[in-house]
């Protein structure tokens, strides 16, 4: 699909999907069930609050989600305690799967998340959200429901804000326009169509993300990316425009962090994409600097990228949902 | 199939069993608060805040909703009897800019967040109201009547419910207004009130060293300590609130302008004259002292006015209130219970929950006690409907 014609299709506005109503009668004509995963470590400050909009909103008032599941990775503020009370099935991401041990990182709970949740359809959002709205939600799964070509939505963030001369800069974050779009450009021009690739909400149909191995780090974005792109092409992406979000802004060495573990797992998957890197030569070290008094010391991070092999690959997931 | 009540006490048995039904729509109630609180909504900015609350009553199937040329929001649950209709009250006004944070943090027995019980927690009841009366399966008799009001605090001067009382075609019988905080309060009258607001201007060639004052700041400093001077009697109940003072730039520059936002509340009406007059005299000696431009622009009035304690609408709320074991907090109210009770409309103020850091950013709402405010709405509501309240004739 030629990437314009990709752009004006796929990319949505929430306010597109405004009727709830419409949108709950054709979830039910096709008998869909929808899953929402809050993947958590340490959110108290805001996790009542995303439970409280999405349960009031799409599980009372419009029954979009069947379920609501916060998936822990054993925070040690209230988060799992205030995410209870206010009703969402909380699991601690070490008690699933566990003969599979347990590894650090938001990939494992997205991971684990397909395991343990039973929808059709899931959609992650990060617990992180000051200005949380039922459109985080909405907005990235009704693409999936009204399109069937459509197997993964990401979302992003804009604003129609006025602007002197007709054209504004848009655009993804940091690390996206430093590292991800410039890396698309030169080998997935394709790609280059997702405004903000990185961003961690997103909505996919189960027998997609089943196929995916999912690296438990940074990579975890950006590897889904590549992987659904060479399986199922660039229709099988959709975007949506959520307006504005507001959340903890990273320091930059947390970015540099983030970059170097993207770059892993795009350098991971370039082989079997047409571009040749030697993996095992490639340093898994990542090294920053910080000032202590009067002298600058380098740090040294190991940032090796782990990853998780498909879902479908498991028998007891295989076993659970029959697949 | 909707039960009858035949007095209050009936009403009073189902306490338990409201409240239940309040605490089961615990997210619903909650989500309206934060999606309320967090638009903007300064007076006479209250548009988007009203669209919200119109859109909420539309979803729950009130047909009849609304917007007045004011702005104000109405939705109208109809009842059995069209020559019946209770007027609910909330404004949807609050005293933070739109330029500040909105944001709610909701903790897991509060809620944070500006404008969260002055009023957004008001206007959240009303949202949610007509889910918990089909929950709890009551029809009325009577009308209800939802009503968002614009323009009520500080310079708005109630014009909102104003406009609508003036302008309504619906007979009303009786009304309530609703408060976010404090659970407990029970408004039956209206204090006297002047709202006025004292502005100097010191003209830049003044001469400060022959005054021995330097600038606007020491003029209204002096307004301020005369204001101080005046005689207040215990009874009946007077008091004067110094709102706001601004004035000034910075350590060295003399400022040539000054305000000072008042107000003066009295249980008499005379009283607030007495007072107002008292105003003019300090403004005249305090320009004949120093030279500076001192003007007072009266904001806003209300006549004291009120039910009798003894009216049944009283009463019977005080009932409720005690079997919830809730201790009436009786305080007289200079907001839209006056514009009501002005126009022989029986009327009371109910507060919801308990709350602090009211009119700061970190105004805070506490959870629990909400349900036990709405049970209380819900069963004066009640009590009202079914004639409880009414004075014999």
């Amino acid at each position: 699909m030629n990437l314009n014609k990709w752009i004006s299709k796929n990319t949505f506005h929430h306010s597109q999907f405004w009727d709830l109503k419409q949108l709950i009668e054709e979830k039910e004509r096709q008998g869909l069930t929808v899953s929402l995963c809050l993947p958590t470590l340490n959110e108290e400050k805001t996790i009542g609050k995303e439970i409280i909009l999405f349960k009031s909103e799409l599980v009372d008032r419009y029954p979009l989600l069947d379920e609501i599941a916060v998936i822990d990775s054993g925070s040690t503020d209230q988060t799992r305690e205030i995410a209870a009370a206010y009703g969402a099935d909380v699991y601690l991401s070490a008690d699933i799967l566990p003969q599979y041990g347990e590894k650090k990182g938001k990939g494992e709970n997205l991971w684990k998340a397909v395991y343990q949740l039973k929808g059709d359809i899931i959609c992650y959002v990060d617990a992180d959200i000051a200005n949380i709205h039922p459109r985080f939600a909405y907005g990235l799964i009704a693409p999936l429901i009204y399109n069937e070509t459509i197997k993964y939505v990401k979302a992003f963030y804009d604003r129609p804000l006025a602007f002197s001369q007709g054209v504004r800069p848009s655009g993804g974050g940091r690390v996206t326009e430093i590292l991800v779009r410039p890396l698309f450009s030169l080998f997935f021009p394709d790609l280059t169509g997702l405004i903000q690739p990185l961003s961690g909400e997103y909505a996919v149909r189960r027998e997609v993300l089943d196929k995916l191995p999912f690296p438990i780090g940074y990579g975890v974005e950006t590897s889904h990316i590549l992987d659904v792109y060479k399986e199922w092409g660039l229709e099988a992406f959709g975007q949506t425009d959520l307006d504005q979000r507001v959340h903890r802004n990273q320091e930059t060495l947390s970015l540099g962090r983030m970059a170097f573990g993207i770059l892993r797992a795009f350098l991971a998957r370039s082989k079997d994409m047409g571009v040749d890197v030697d993996m095992d030569k490639l340093s898994s070290i990542m090294r920053q600097f910080q000032a202590h008094d009067e002298k600058y010391e380098q740090v040294e991070y190991e940032i090796v990228e782990e990853e998780r092999p498909p879902m479908i690959s498991l028998p007891e997931y295989r076993e659970k949902f029959g697949r | 199939m909707s039960r009858t009540y035949q007095n209050v006490e009936d009403i009073i048995q189902d306490l338990p069993m409201i409240r239940e039904a309040c605490v089961s729509l615990r997210e619903t109630l909650l989500a309206n608060l934060v999606m309320l609180a967090e638009i903007p909504s300064p007076t006479s900015k209250e548009d988007a805040r009203i669209h919200f609350l119109l859109q909420r009553f539309s979803e729950c199937g009130l047909n009849n909703t609304s917007t007045d040329e004011y702005g104000n929001g109405v939705g109208v649950l109809p009842g059995r009897n069209r020559e019946r209709n209770i007027l609910m009250h909330s404004h949807a006004d609050t005293v933070f800019s739109e330029r500040r944070d909105h944001t709610v943090s909701v903790h897991a027995d509060k809620m944070c967040g500006p404008g969260i019980a002055d009023n957004s927690l008001g206007l959240a009841v009303l949202a949610t109201l007509p889910t918990l009366l089909e929950k709890l399966g009551i029809e009325l008799d009577a009308g209800l009547v939802l009503m968002g009001g614009v323009r009520s605090l500080g310079r708005g001067d109630l014009a909102g419910i104003r406009f609508f009382l003036e302008h309504n075609k619906i007979p009303l019988t009786s009304g309530i207004c609703v408060e976010g905080v404090q659970l407990g309060r029970l408004s039956y009258a209206s204090a006297g009130m002047l709202r006025g607001e004292i502005t100097c201007h010191v003209p830049e060639e003044y001469d400060w060293v022959r005054r021995g004052t330097t600038g606007a700041i020491l003029v209204l400093n002096e307004v301020i300590n005369r204001i101080l001077g005046i005689a207040l009697p215990r009874k009946p109940q007077t008091s004067i609130v110094m709102g706001s003072v601004e004035a000034g730039e910075g350590f060295n520059i003399i400022p040539t302008e000054g305000r000072l936002c008042f107000e003066v509340r009295s249980e008499s009406g005379e009283i607030v004259h007495r007072i107002a007059g008292e105003l003019d005299d300090i403004i005249e000696d305090v320009v004949s002292q120093t030279g500076a431009e001192v003007d007072l622009d009266v904001v806003a009035r209300r006549e004291p006015a009120g039910l009798p304690i003894g009216h049944p609408l009283v009463k019977q709320t005080r009932e409720i209130m005690s079997s919830l074991g809730l201790r009436p907090h009786i305080t007289p109210s200079i907001s839209e219970l006056s514009a009501m009770i002005s126009r022989g409309l029986p009327a009371i103020t109910l507060g919801i929950t308990q709350g602090d850091g009211l009119h700061e950013m970190r105004e805070t709402v506490k959870i629990d006690p909400m349900f036990t405010g709405m049970a209380q709405l819900v069963a004066v509501l009640l009590a009202m409907d079914g004639g409880f309240c009414d004075e014999p004739e």
